[in-house]
């Protein structure tokens, strides 16, 4: 009995021993050198694959990044925190990252817009896309059928109940997935604080727009004559929003006829005129929203229900006598 | 030996007794690396290699080392020391010798490191072909044969499994079924259907 036992043990030792070995000396024979700076790297990336960073996947990115000293601010949804952190290992500087989140420039709706056929094919807008099934009248649109919400592998974009696509620029990494597989290209990505957007997308002109449409833009260049820094411009019946220069100051989508423009700032400072206003009226005359009344020479009031935050008025005002209240959030380029 | 033996093995691993869709064994790779044929395919060509690698080295081992020590009882633990050690091994060295293939072998060579489908055919090879009454010889082509076969018979439920699933994506499954419920619905359909080879009467 005890000789059955310790034959056993023996032989299963001497073969677990002799397997030891032979992977030990393997282990240094076969030895491949890996750069430690590669499993840093991977260890501090989002590790979700997107590709956002032009490369198959994170592990490409790491080696890339050790290999040839690719920028640390490449991936998108990582941000400047993981370009930091990759910066810190390779020894680099951060560079300039600006975070880009996913625009979609279409709004029209199931109750805004007309529906021109019921597509029942495959839930994907490449797939109707590819057999003509575009739901809408207008070509120009979104298909709603959410291929955007599909692909995006961090869950930043949903349709709402009317079928219009929302992204939530919480969650968007600005990976670009969303712009590769919308068919019809409408998706953009934009800065993030970039605040208001031209949703739409729609070439025909202003009546043809309008007979699908109700939110589409009927090139009425309201938005281009009334934007205070020359930030829109028509292209081909739209208007598209230069966003280097624009302040998001919200003109645009105060003015705009088919409410196509979205303002998308929370809270917008309201303007208050001061005691020392002499009443000369140069605000009441910039004011694209008309919110100043007042009599010539009296101090003049701003209606704040009316007024957008625009801020247009404060540089209009020679005696200085105006102040944006409730600025949460100023946006960038106005003092 | 004979020739019509040897195509009774492969006939059998490969479709009557599957090791996948008959035998049950390698569930997991068979849900889990069947989202897509590509990688379906690599993880095939990995288990055929495996499988005839371990076939061999257990042969030895159980030929030469178990039974002149009359403990073939011990044959379950040894497989696996030696399955495990094997994968180990191998990804060293195709790592070593060839960064490309072990870029696209090598991922899925840990997954079969403990795979029970690998370890089966180890079993089933003692049970079936290391039987005293086969010449030495005979014994050990069978039993390489076999783990082939039992490879190719792998790969071909997994591909076949992939191609399916690649299907299923566009089609309009209901919502709670969607994903693993459908891929199980599938697996047991097959299943079903390569129980119709067990009627084959080969060799």
């Amino acid at each position: 009995m005890e000789s059955v036992v310790l034959k056993s043990v023996i032989a299963l030792t001497a073969l677990a021993a002799a397997f030891g070995a032979v992977l030990a000396v393997a282990s240094r024979i076969f030895a491949v050198y890996r750069d430690p700076r590669v499993g840093q790297i991977l260890e501090c990336l989002p590790n979700a694959n997107c590709g956002g960073c032009g490369f198959p996947g994170c592990q490409a990115y790491a080696e890339a990044a050790v290999a040839r000293g690719e920028p640390p601010a490449a991936c998108p949804p990582g941000g400047e925190e993981v370009a930091r952190k990759v910066a810190e290992i390779l020894g680099a500087d951060v560079g300039e990252h600006v975070r880009k989140v996913a625009v979609v420039h279409c709004k029209g709706g199931r109750s805004t817009s007309v529906q021109s056929i019921d597509y029942e094919g495959i839930r994907d807008c490449r797939a109707a896309i590819l057999v003509g099934g575009h739901p809408k009248a207008c070509v120009f649109g979104c298909l709603g059928l959410g291929t955007c919400a599909a692909v995006c592998p961090f869950d930043a974009i949903e349709l709402d109940d009317e079928g219009v696509v929302q992204v939530d620029i919480e969650k968007c990494t600005g990976c670009g997935k969303c712009v590769e597989a919308c068919p019809v290209n409408i998706i953009e990505l934009v800065p993030v604080d970039m605040k208001v957007h031209i949703r739409c997308s729609s070439h025909d002109k202003g009546k043809k727009a309008k007979s699908v449409c109700d939110v589409a833009c009927i090139g009425c260049q309201m938005c281009v004559k009334k934007c205070p820094s020359e930030a829109i411009h028509m292209e081909d019946n739209l208007a598209v929003i230069d966003y280097e220069k624009c302040t998001n100051c919200g003109v645009c989508a105060a003015v705009c006829p088919t409410n196509a423009i979205i303002d998308d700032v929370q809270k917008r400072p309201v303007a208050l005129i001061g005691s020392k206003c002499e009443g000369v009226g140069e605000c009441a005359k910039v004011c694209p929203v008309k919110a100043i009344s007042g009599e010539e020479g009296e101090r003049h009031e701003v209606d704040r229900e009316k007024c957008i935050g625009c801020g247009l008025c404060l540089d209009a005002c020679p005696t200085r006598a105006i102040t944006m209240v409730g600025a949460l959030g100023l946006q960038k380029g106005r003092n | 030996m004979d020739l019509g033996q040897l195509f009774a093995i492969i006939v059998g691993a490969i479709f009557v007794s599957n090791f996948v869709l008959a035998r049950f064994l390698g569930l997991c790779p068979f849900v889990g690396v069947s989202k897509d044929s590509d990688s379906a395919l690599g993880m095939g060509m990995a288990v055929i290699f495996v499988m005839t690698m371990a076939s061999i080295v257990t042969w030895f081992i159980y030929t030469y080392i178990l039974v002149p020590l009359d403990i073939v009882y011990l044959r379950t633990i040894a497989f696996i020391l030696v399955i495990a050690t094997l994968v180990q091994f191998v990804e060293m060295v195709i790592e070593k010798v060839s960064p490309t293939l072990h870029k696209s072998l090598g991922i899925y060579l840990p997954l079969i490191t403990t795979n029970c489908a690998v370890l089966g055919v180890a079993v089933v090879n003692v049970n079936e072909f290391m039987v005293t009454d086969l010449p030495v010889a005979t014994s050990f082509i069978y039993t390489v044969v076999h783990g082939l076969a039992a490879g190719l018979g792998f790969t071909l439920a997994l591909v076949l499994m992939a191609s399916i699933r690649e299907r299923l994506e566009l089609v309009d499954v209901p919502e709670s079924m969607r994903g693993i419920p459908i891929t199980f619905i599938v697996a047991g359909l097959m299943a079903m259907a390569f129980l119709g080879f067990s009627g084959l009467k080969v060799g």
